[in-house]
């Protein structure tokens, strides 16, 4: 079993309350299907670097898990049918990375530079 | 060390002109991988502002001739970089980015 890291992108439309709601559906789906969630980290409302689906901006969101290799191509599945995922990106974590996050979870999520954007409306 | 211009002024005083060469410091600062030496094992693709330090202003790459990095972890910055692209927390093609 590997350690897997997925970001995921949700459309910056959706209020705080769905965008809890998703996170938390993901993460039910990945423990009925055998894995252990070893973080979960909501960044929030972030600028983008270039126009996705013609949004400047979305919530960023992390998970962090452990599980059998089937659980990626059914989780990204799941990505594709949302429609409120805009991107998404899985990794698979090797002993270093295992190492940083740990550290990075320590250390709390401030030092990830979470430029929150302050109007809501993006359009 | 005295300046060059001093130095020069010095020797045209004498008959015999430029007969030793002028001492300039030549000796650049040596370059080095900040990953080996500061010990980070893992470059991470969710750090946008850490990567900033290893692309130009136009959002490309930059060469590890300039940033002195080992070939070993150019190429981890190169997938973190590609990564951090494509989740959008860096730009493909940037203008005037620093």
């Amino acid at each position: 079993m590997k350690n897997y890291e997925t970001v995921f992108i949700l459309n910056p439309a959706l209020s705080e309350e769905q965008v809890q709601k998703s996170v938390d559906k993901y993460e039910k789906y990945l423990k009925s299907n055998g894995a252990k969630i070893i973080s979960k980290e909501i960044w929030g409302l972030k600028k983008l670097a270039y126009t996705i689906e013609n949004k400047n901006s979305g919530f960023y969101n992390l998970l962090e898990y452990t599980g059998p290799a089937e659980i990626v191509p059914s989780l990204e599945l799941d990505f594709t049918r949302d429609e409120t995922v805009m991107r998404y990106l899985t990794v698979t974590l090797d002993k270093h990375a295992i190492a940083w996050a740990e550290k990075r979870r320590n250390r709390g999520p401030k030092k990830v530079s979470t430029k929150k954007v302050s109007t809501k409306k993006a359009s | 060390m005295a300046g060059i211009e001093e130095q020069s002024k010095i020797k045209n005083e004498g008959e015999i002109r430029y007969l030793s060469p002028l001492d300039i410091n030549t000796s650049k600062a040596k370059k080095y991988c900040m990953f080996r030496r500061s010990g980070i094992k893992y470059v991470d693709y969710k750090d946008g502002d850490f990567l900033g330090r290893f692309i130009n202003e136009q959002g490309k790459i930059l060469p590890r001739r300039l940033t002195g990095t080992s070939l070993k972890y150019q190429r981890k910055v190169a997938v973190a970089v590609k990564r951090a692209r494509h989740l959008g927390l860096l730009p493909y093609v940037g203008d005037l980015l620093k």
